[in-house]
């Protein structure tokens, strides 16, 4: 043993128990403190609200709603009435966003057609929703023939080109909003009756299911409480994403002509016209492109928020 | 021991399962066993040999294709909507994954309290108070109650499964492998925790493994099941210390010993080729293609399971001349 390790040992002090502090002992009855538990759906808006661009999108489409409906009382204005002697006039202090063609103050009419583009998304979103999730849930409960005849359906309405089934039907019911919502979602609803069928059918083979059979439980009770809520959190994202493509489709239908009639009006129908002045007036193409953009980027950061937030793996 | 009463009695149970044209899959093929009160049957059987569809069909969650399951003197799979409901109350099933048998969107209370909200046996402060009880007999504290499935490893959710088994008061359990997705310590666990559970409520357990040394120290009897049917029947001491069909043979030879020299010594008998597939099976015994002892006529009849010795049945045609019982 050499010199300097024997002084070391001759340092070493007895370790007596005044010299320990006991630490972490609270993790003894640590199954007693637990956290406060939350519901799903609380848990979910935990989630939801730590997501900063997720908020950031609620707040955007809760102002643009808000827009929509107090803007026209803000500035007073009709969005159908002409005056000639202002037409085409550059945003100010009077006009916030210009005037059109005709003479009608621009923001007011943003506002008006985007009531028209916003309920139409809903609109269809929800036809969309409530034909496809019963349709897709008939389909995977019951299988067989009830199951083939859907997906056949589906096939069928999938296949069929979508803008000539708008063109037809615009021709046929007149260019209205009843018929454009009717001939948006007689197509839509086929992805989400595969996606709710896809899921009612990997969840009843679920053990929880069977489970729930085991103990008793009978068909609608096990809709209710298992397929359902096991469903939801996919469908909602769905449809959440859903809505911006119906107001794009809508004011690309609008664009082309076969959307909503004038005097009435909607964002696409804005950007239409805005675009033939385009060269000499960009703001008026500019403003409802805006609005449109905003919108849909809103919707989107909110979908991406809930599929986070409902995707339990990603649960801290 | 003499006067035992039959709780469960399996009579040529067949489960088929359609797989494209003309193709049938049949998982469960003829299997005769019964199941006295108080006891714990194990049932054992390499993987895809039908031991899971064959406890799932006796709980009546497939339809069977043929053969009855009598349970306390009725065919379950002839009862009415409202009689199955009853059936339900008396068994019960344990399942093997204790990841996808537990409902995420579900708090722990709501899962094992689903059985007592179907039967409507408690309410309210009564039902929270049994859930109590429940959990803490299953090893759990009162404080899960309020959590969700993920909050919990595989041991737990495990015990979250028999809880909600037990929740109904049943007197039958199928075990469908409850410890196979859990790791070592944790099965002696779970299978001690079956075991005082069993005393305690004088339960029935249908037990479903492929973990040899584990039904032996949990059955009273066991079955071998190959291919979906049974090959060998007997007493758990009776079939480990002395098996006789080829295929048990075999099967018993692979439990390792914990004993390193005893283990060097001991004499494998291995088992030539792949299972078969169970979809269109030859007729003929199940295991003679695999089988040493097997002549033409194995591969022409189905050996039926007999009492070889008393208490002992094998379905095997050469049982006498391979085992030299010289009868």
């Amino acid at each position: 043993m050499s010199e300097n390790q024997q002084k070391t040992m001759v340092q070493e002090v007895p370790l007596t128990d005044d010299m320990f502090e006991r630490i972490g002992t609270e993790g003894l009855s640590g199954e007693d403190i637990g956290k406060q538990s939350l519901t799903y759906w609380a848990d979910v808006w935990r989630r939801f609200r730590s997501n900063k661009m997720a908020i950031l999108g609620l707040i955007l489409l809760i102002a643009v709603i808000c827009l929509l409906f107090i803007g026209p009382t803000l500035s007073g204005k009709d969005y159908q009435f002409i005056d000639a002697s202002i037409k085409n006039t550059p945003p100010n202090s009077e006009y916030w966003f210009g005037t059109d063609d005709m003479g009608r103050d621009l923001f007011t009419r943003v506002c008006v057609g985007g009531r028209v583009s916003i309920y139409i998304g809903l609109c269809c979103t929800l036809v969309m929703f409530v034909i496809g999730s019963l349709l897709g849930a008939l389909a995977g409960l019951k299988g067989g023939i009830v199951d083939d005849l859907i997906m056949r359906l589906c096939e069928l309405i999938g296949n069929l080109p979508y803008l000539i089934i708008v063109v037809i039907l615009s021709m046929v019911m007149g260019r209205s909003m009843f018929s454009l919502v009717f001939a948006m979602s007689l197509t839509a609803w086929v992805g989400t009756t595969r996606m709710v069928r896809g899921q009612i059918l990997q969840i009843k083979e679920q053990d929880y299911v069977q489970a729930a059979k085991a103990l008793g439980a009978d068909t609608g009770r096990i809709i209710i409480k298992h397929l359902l809520p096991n469903t939801l959190g996919i469908i909602m994202v769905d449809v959440t994403m859903s809505v911006p493509g119906f107001i794009f489709s809508e004011s690309f239908l609008s664009y082309i002509g076969l959307g909503i009639r004038p005097p009435e009006t909607s964002w696409g129908a804005l950007a239409s016209a805005g675009q033939q002045q385009l060269m000499f007036y960009p703001y008026q193409l500019f403003f409802p492109c805006l609005l449109i953009v905003i919108t849909i980027l809103s919707f989107h950061l909110i979908g991406d928020g809930l599929s986070d937030a409902l995707d339990p793996k990603l649960r801290q | 021991m003499a006067e035992k009463e039959v709780l469960i009695e399996v009579k040529d149970l067949k489960k088929y399962f359609n797989v494209g044209k003309k193709a049938v899959l049949k998982a469960v093929d003829g299997v005769n066993f019964k199941i006295y009160k108080g006891e714990t049957l194990g049932l054992v059987g390499e993987s895809g040999c039908g031991k899971t569809t064959c406890g799932k069909t006796v709980m009546g969650l497939y339809e069977a294709t043929g053969g009855q399951v009598i349970f306390d003197g009725v065919d379950i799979h002839s009862l009415h909507k409202k009689e199955k409901k009853e059936f339900t109350k008396r068994a019960q099933i344990i399942f093997q994954d204790p990841y996808s048998s537990l409902n995420p969107r579900m708090t722990v209370e709501d899962i094992i309290g689903e059985g007592i909200d179907i039967h409507g046996l408690y309410k309210g402060e009564e039902r929270r108070q049994r859930i109590h009880q429940l959990l803490e007999m299953v090893g759990l504290n009162k404080e899960h109650a309020l959590r969700f499935p993920h909050e919990f490893s595989g041991g737990q959710r495990q015990r979250i499964g028999i809880a909600r088994a037990l929740a109904i008061e049943p007197e039958f359990i199928v075990c469908d492998e409850p410890i196979s997705a859990l790791d070592v310590s944790i099965q002696a666990q779970v299978v001690n925790l079956l075991i005082k559970l069993q005393k305690e409520l004088g339960l029935t357990y249908l037990f479903i493994a492929h973990d040899l040394s584990m039904v032996k120290h949990i059955s009273d009897r066991v079955g071998v099941m190959y291919l979906g049917s049974m090959v060998e029947f007997a007493d758990s001491d009776e079939l480990y210390s002395k098996p006789l069909h080829p295929y048990t043979k075999a099967l018993m030879s692979a439990i390792p010993i914990p004993d390193p020299k005893a283990e060097k010594e001991k004499k494998r008998i291995p088992i030539e080729g792949e299972i078969p597939s169970p979809i269109n099976p030859k007729p003929g015994c199940r295991f003679a293609a695999r089988c040493k002892y097997a002549t033409e006529a194995c591969k022409q009849t189905t050996p039926e399971l007999t009492e070889v010795l008393p208490g002992h049945f094998v379905a095997c045609h050469r049982v006498k001349e391979v085992n030299a019982l010289g009868l």
